[in-house]
């Protein structure tokens, strides 16, 4: 089951922090911890710079799970830029075009459980990732 | 938003108390070495125990910080990075390997002292 959909756009750089910020309000309403609170920040942090960057600008949008047996959060980032050529290329430890650290996408993917991507030069670029509240163990 | 800068004899001290955004931190990049050409500072420390994200960008910004100040001669030591910074920054494969890092203020100033008399 999905809920409380709440979505930030993503048009000049401050709403990075802005996306961050309110990603992390979220996460801890849901329950994660200082660490994992820490890890959605960063990650929505490079998914945020990522469209302000290469697509000028786009949305994220977040996603409570309230499932029976777990909790998470979905975080979707989407853009209409021109699309990411050669996503195995991206997906790699230090490729960057843009002078960064090339940590971006290998690095969220690292951060959350699950990652999704979908790109091409028409549509832009799509992006959904979870998070899972680690279960507690009795 | 500026961060202050503040000089003790030789040294700088930086506390960044904000969220950090790009604009700001390329700012501080600018202001940083300034004071260091303006006031001859041999030894910098940057704490960051009120940052709690650190992410690719401000890593790179932090480790460039650390490399340019080097070149004009003067030692940089970032200090107090959280635990969950710490996770964070090995999660996303950056390690910031070539930066001298210090538990908290006191440590940092005693790191710089022990570096700067080699």
């Amino acid at each position: 089951m999905m809920n409380f959909q709440s979505c930030v756009d993503i048009k000049k750089e401050w709403d990075i922090v802005g996306a961050r910020q309110l990603g992390r309000e979220r996460a801890k309403a849901i329950g994660f911890g200082t660490v994992d609170q820490a890890r959605i920040a960063t990650a929505i942090s490079e998914l945020a710079r990522n469209i302000y960057l290469y697509a000028g600008s786009g949305v994220i949008c977040f996603e409570t799970i309230d499932e029976i047996d777990r909790k998470g959060i979905c975080i979707i980032a989407e853009d209409n830029g021109p699309g990411i050529h050669d996503i195995s290329k991206v997906m790699e430890d230090g490729f960057s075009t843009s002078g960064g650290l090339g940590a971006g996408l290998p690095g969220v993917k690292r951060l959350m459980d699950q990652f999704d991507i979908v790109s091409d030069q028409e549509q832009g670029t799509k992006i959904r990732t979870v998070k899972w509240v680690p279960q507690r163990r009795f | 938003m500026r961060i202050p800068i503040l000089k003790l004899h030789n040294y700088l001290l930086i506390s960044i108390q904000i969220d950090l955004d790009d604009k700001t931190a390329i700012q501080f990049q600018e202001d940083l070495l300034n004071k260091i050409h303006s006031s001859g500072a041999t030894g910098v420390v940057i704490d960051l125990t009120s940052v709690d994200i650190i992410d690719s960008f401000i890593a790179k910004v932090l480790g460039d910080v650390v490399s340019m100040s080097d070149l004009m001669g003067a030692k940089v030591v970032l200090t107090g990075i959280q635990p969950a910074v710490a996770m964070t920054l090995i999660d996303l494969g950056i390690h910031l390997q070539d930066v001298p890092t210090a538990l908290d203020l006191e440590q940092g100033l005693i790191k710089l002292r022990q570096e700067l008399e080699d």
